[in-house]
């Protein structure tokens, strides 16, 4: 059932195709990236009203928040990949795995740095042990054992498989780690953090947040298509097609 | 004749290195398949192909004319293979290794101490193996070809260390076997000394 | 079965032969329990306090190390390849690593709990607690620890690695164990946390074994 079901993905599945698929996509992507995240960011940074209670400071939600979403996004598609590229055999997939794993922890790291940018004023600290701090630093943990592993071995199609499944034991166990945590930031910290209420955000605070938002998550497909592209050149440099493409740009820069 | 094992155009490649491209060959019951090539020329690699270990870059291996993808159990139960490295751990002994194979294919070993005893290993059945030499050792992961019932022995190097008079016993072994619609494939550095009925030999080229 | 015993069998045949698989990671327990009275201060008060934490985290890298070897010797061999190819025993065999990794080293932190608890200054009620859950705790931190060697089984640097993979997943246990010790400690009902160790364990056993397979599937392959 499910071989039919998709069978019409199957072209994409061909490394040619979708190296050349990624590379048309890949100018539109970044083009609009590029001028959702000013958009939203010069809209949220200068022109949005500041908070009533927390005044300018409260705008590095416009970096924070987003990579947060998606730092959880690329965790997501990233296990997705690696479910369809070990069940079906589908090696893009697999490759799209390491594609996405790097560019997930940066996303990650970046809401982390801006967590603690944004606690320093709001909370007088740099770091709180935080519940939703705390899943998003295990989050990074998760992210760079994935890279880490599919980097430890001599053979790279075999990093990749692990790495593959360690993203998928990763994402079953994310939602028990982040539900752990909660409950133990609740037994330990209480009451002596509250974080600023967020009662109906106002929209002229919410549209640019909106527009970061689909900013990231463009970037994230940008990126995406510009690392698959690459990590498909390396596997596939002993193809034919690759020789030519190779030849055929030689010729054009000469 | 029926055909147990057919690989159609068959490429491999490791490390980014092509091993070899479009191999093809058909296996009938009382077989062998003698494999040559230079070290790194692809022959464990083949065979790992052909065990189910990997997957091929390109082609396909049917085992008894269907896909193996499709029927990997089936083929797994009518499979012996002895890879590369000689699956004996030397802190077991002979009879503890011989036992946990045993237990694994599901045969029972009627005499363990007169299986080992034909195969020159009398009096070393208790020691642990890493006390044991090379040769001994890969005598004690012979052994399991004498109590297996599996229909294809796909066999790395088998002959490694072994002297001449148990070379001979084991050649004579792989006839019988043959003799009763086998089918084996091997790789060795030296020459077959015995007659192989439809002997099918393949030599790997080392490629850059 | 009868193929399962005699895999438990070479397993603690190899047990046998190789004492420093289980009794190094238990020497290892024990001293960085000691050391942390040495660095913190030999106060009771505070060593209390501290012990839940403590005797959690020092059973993690003990188990850890345990682990690290677990595959490597049957990979050099050579024995996981030709499970794989064979595929029928290599459940049982994985089964077989499990239960006998959690026998070699989570059972002897059960039955050095008392000694835990004279050093670290425990009450007969934490000190159940502590028994409890090292019962359940422990099979998770051998399933996890068990798919982190599998994991790694045939990378070339194995240690860091594995304890990085391992770790984040291990949080969970982390909390929840020493939760119901602190709870017990003051006075408040444990019988929750507990029963969410339960439920780890129990999803840990339905799913890791499935897991482990697959990874020494892959490593091989």
């Amino acid at each position: 059932m499910w071989g039919s079901m998709f069978r019409w993905l199957d072209p994409y599945a061909k490394p040619e195709t979708l190296y050349h698929l990624c590379g048309r996509w890949l100018p539109y992507l970044m083009t609009l990236a590029i001028a959702t995240l000013l958009l939203g960011n010069i809209w949220g940074l200068a022109f949005s009203p500041p908070d009533y209670q927390q005044g300018d400071s409260y705008r590095i939600i416009y970096i924070h928040v987003p990579s947060a979403i998606w730092s959880m996004g690329a965790y997501s598609s990233m296990a997705i990949a690696a479910f369809i590229g070990l069940v079906w055999q589908i090696r893009v997939a697999q490759w799209a795995v390491l594609a996405i794993a790097p560019i997930g922890a940066v996303y990650t790291a970046i809401a982390l740095i801006t967590g603690a940018a944004w606690g320093k004023p709001m909370w007088g600290t740099w770091w709180v042990w935080d519940a939703r701090l705390t899943s998003e630093l295990v989050l990074l943990f998760l992210y760079l054992g994935v890279i880490a592993l599919s980097g430890a071995f001599s053979e790279a199609a075999r990093g990749i498989k692990v790495a593959s499944l360690l993203a998928i034991v990763g994402v079953v166990n994310l939602p028990i780690i982040h539900y752990s945590v909660e409950w133990w930031n609740t037994l330990h910290q209480g009451a002596t953090i509250t974080k600023f209420a967020k009662p109906s955000i106002d929209p002229s605070m919410l549209w640019p947040l909106l527009i970061s938002l689909l900013g990231l998550a463009l970037l994230l497909a940008a990126l995406t298509c510009l690392r698959l592209r690459s990590q498909i050149l390396i596997f596939e440099q002993h193809r034919p097609w690759v020789r030519q493409l190779v030849e055929q740009q030689h010729e054009e820069q000469s | 004749m029926s055909i147990i094992l057919a690989a159609e155009a068959l490429s491999c490649v490791r490390q980014d290195r092509v091993l070899f491209e479009n191999l093809s060959f058909q296996l009938s019951a009382g077989q062998v398949l003698y494999i040559q090539g230079k070290n790194g020329a692809g022959k464990s690699s083949l065979l790992r192909l052909l065990a189910g270990l990997t997957l091929p870059e390109d082609g396909r291996i049917l085992f008894r004319g269907k896909p193996l993808s499709e029927q990997a159990e089936v083929f797994a139960e009518h499979l012996l293979f002895i890879g590369h490295h000689s699956g004996i751990h030397p802190q077991l002994t002979a009879l503890q290794n011989l036992a946990f194979w045993a237990a694994i294919s599901e045969q029972a070993v009627a005499d363990p101490y007169q299986l080992l005893g034909s195969l020159g290993l009398a009096g070393l059945e208790d020691i642990p193996c890493f006390m044991l030499s090379a040769g001994q050792q890969r005598r004690v992961s012979l052994a399991r070809l004498w109590f297996s019932s599996q229909l294809l022995w796909i066999l790395d190097e088998p002959f490694t260390s072994l002297d001449q008079q148990l070379i001979a016993k084991l050649e004579q072994h792989f006839l019988q076997h043959l003799a009763k619609g086998g089918v084996i494939v091997l790789t060795s550095h030296q020459h077959l000394a015995a007659e192989y009925p439809a002997l099918q030999a393949i030599e790997l080229e080392y490629r850059w | 079965m009868v193929m399962w015993r005699a895999l438990v069998q070479r397993e603690l045949q190899l047990l046998g032969r190789q004492k420093a698989d289980w009794l190094n990671p238990l020497v290892f327990f024990l001293l960085v329990l000691s050391l942390f009275p040495l660095g913190i201060g030999p106060e009771p008060g505070m060593l209390k306090q501290i012990a839940p934490g403590l005797v959690w985290i020092a059973a993690l890298l003990s188990v850890l190390l345990s682990a690290e070897r677990l595959f490597k010797d049957d990979y050099r061999y050579g024995v996981i390849e030709q499970l794989v190819a064979r595929r029928q025993g290599l459940f049982s065999y994985v089964t077989a690593k499990i239960c006998c990794h959690w026998l070699s080293t989570g059972v002897p932190l059960v039955l050095v709990s008392p000694l835990i608890a004279v050093l670290l200054g425990l009450d007969w009620q934490s000190w159940q607690v502590l028994l409890v859950t090292l019962l359940l705790g422990t099979p998770v931190l051998s399933l996890l620890s068990v798919l982190g060697a599998a994991l790694t089984m045939a990378a070339d640097k194995g240690g860091i690695l594995q304890a990085l993979i391992i770790l984040p997943l291990y949080i969970p246990l982390l909390i929840f164990a020493s939760g119901a010790m602190e709870a017990a400690a003051t006075a408040l009902p444990y019988t929750g946390q507990l029963a969410v160790l339960v439920a780890f364990l129990l999803f840990a056993l339905a799913l890791v074994p499935l897991a482990v397979r697959q990874a020494l599937r892959m490593n091989v392959g």
